[in-house]
């Protein structure tokens, strides 16, 4: 299915672009007037990260003309070794100025416009109205849900991409010409069932694979050329190094974009929504949750604590707290491991960041152990607030 | 009954040992997938919910056929077929 440009031409290049742009304008395809398509379109790019990073910088080189940033995180050492728009001096930098910045030094033609904030249910449909179309680079299940059914309610086209490891999928979702992403995927998983690359890992070279799959959408959607990935999905495997294009139709019962909605606009809570902590486990923390400095003084009293880390065995080997025993959440949850739990000592949980570990202690309190607890922020606040010579990862 | 082999996402490679690709058997998609999970402890209940459901994070393809288009569990599974799960991923930063 082809489809018709989606940005009409600006008035003319300049003699300064028509020279950047000259391998462009010499493809037939493209050409003048699909340069001043690029020209007059305004892309926005939901954040500056792994995908956000390879995505905005080709789209600056490709000149797009303006490029808008949603993003509100700083940068850190722990990005650098895919999010390539940013350098080593950009740490602790916002990374909506620093990739800014690289997009200037890259094409000064691009008209960058920076959303230093959280994308929200408050603020998304004013920023995505700016724009033409949006590109996708958010890492969680929830600002995905919010990307697609505000560019669903504002009938903007929405490429998407998303990456583990090393698998990677993109696809463009256009309601007006084919399904969205609650048609492919109506549902998040439950919480803990998906780890996200924060937990498993990414390639980094697998941002640049995919988040260009995505900037070659953008360019074919906005000067109208091609086959755009509308009602298809890439899948992409780079150990194998397959490619595979399946069809994904529009889901007639789609709760948004179907015949009989039932979400017809945003919702009140999309982190309620993907349940980014289950049930139990939110039970389960209430009353057993300690900080990391607690557990630091529980050990230098000389309480007699059992430290389980629920990590995974790569993640143990980066970063540990001392004295801490490896059970990976897997483990406790299939209740393998529950016969290596002491019934006399005082059990203490403790993942990355506190998620998983609230998944275990509900675990752990179903099998019998009440007095198990988890802490607060996981390895992450150890290195905060104990220990700030350990790496964080 | 068909023999097929099953196509396993990187996200769900821990239950099988770290492979991308294991053999089963099963003249329907339930069928395969209850060969998963007696081979595959914990397999099988990330493509099934506990009503009995395909889970709606997954799309579970036979071949090029999406199964969620014909008749979801109950969808046949011929001999020398590929069964594609595609799961979810949020991952992007």
């Amino acid at each position: 299915m082809s489809l018709p440009p989606l940005v009409e031409p600006a008035e003319s290049l300049s003699v300064d672009e028509v020279r950047r742009y000259s391998r462009h304008l010499i493809i037939p395809d493209v050409g003048v007037t699909g340069q001043k398509r690029l020209k007059n379109a305004k892309v926005l790019c939901v954040g500056a990260g792994g995908l956000g990073s390879p995505a905005l910088m080709y789209l600056a080189a490709a000149g797009v003309g303006t490029l808008g940033i949603v993003e509100f995180d700083v940068v850190d050492e722990s990005n650098l070794q895919r999010q390539i728009i940013h350098g080593q001096s950009d740490v602790g930098r916002p990374k909506a100025e620093s990739a800014a910045a690289s997009i200037r030094e890259i094409n000064p033609y691009v008209n960058v416009v920076i959303h230093n904030t959280a994308l929200d249910r408050d603020n998304v449909k004013e920023i995505f109205a700016q724009y033409d179309l949006i590109v996708d680079g958010t890492d969680n299940f929830a600002t995905r849900y919010l990307v697609n059914d505000a560019a669903v309610l504002l009938g903007k086209p929405y490429v998407w991409g998303s990456i583990y490891r090393f698998d990677g999928q993109a696809s463009v979702f256009w309601a007006e010409h084919g399904p969205c992403y609650r048609c492919l995927y109506p549902e998040p998983p439950p919480p803990g069932m998906v780890p996200s690359c924060a937990e498993g890992g990414v390639l980094g070279v697998l941002c640049a694979s995919i988040g260009s799959i995505q900037v070659t959408e953008a360019i074919k959607l906005l000067a109208g050329v091609g086959e755009p990935l509308v009602g298809s999905l890439m899948v992409y495997d780079a150990l194998e190094m397959t490619y595979r294009k399946i069809k994904v139709r529009k889901d007639p019962n789609c709760a948004l974009c179907g015949e009989n909605p039932t979400v017809t606009d945003l919702l009140e809570d999309y982190e309620d929504f993907c349940g980014n902590v289950s049930t139990e486990a939110a039970d389960a923390v209430v009353g057993s949750t300690i900080t990391a400095r607690e557990l630091k003084d529980w050990q230098d009293a000389g309480k007699d604590v059992f430290v389980v880390d629920v990590r995974e065995p790569a993640e143990f080997e980066i970063v540990r707290i001392p004295g801490s025993v490896l059970i990976p959440k897997g483990d406790i949850l299939s209740g393998e491991a529950l016969s290596r739990m002491p019934q006399d000592k005082q059990i203490v949980l403790h993942c990355k960041s506190g998620v998983r570990s609230a998944e275990a202690l509900a675990a752990l309190k179903s099998a019998g152990f009440k007095d198990a607890v988890h802490v607060q922020g996981g390895v992450l606040a150890w290195i905060k607030t104990v220990d700030p010579s350990l790496p964080a990862y | 009954m068909g023999a097929v082999t099953v196509k396993v996402p990187t996200s769900m490679r821990h239950l099988t040992g770290g492979s991308g690709q294991v053999p089963a058997d099963g003249d329907t998609l339930r069928a395969v997938i209850g060969k998963l999970e007696a081979n595959y402890p914990g397999l099988g209940a990330r493509l099934v919910d506990e009503s009995g459901a395909l889970r709606r994070f997954v799309n579970v393809y036979v071949d090029d056929i999406d199964v969620r288009y014909e008749q979801s569990l109950d969808t046949p599974t011929p001999d020398g077929s590929t069964l594609w799960v595609i799961s979810a991923v949020a991952g992007g930063s």
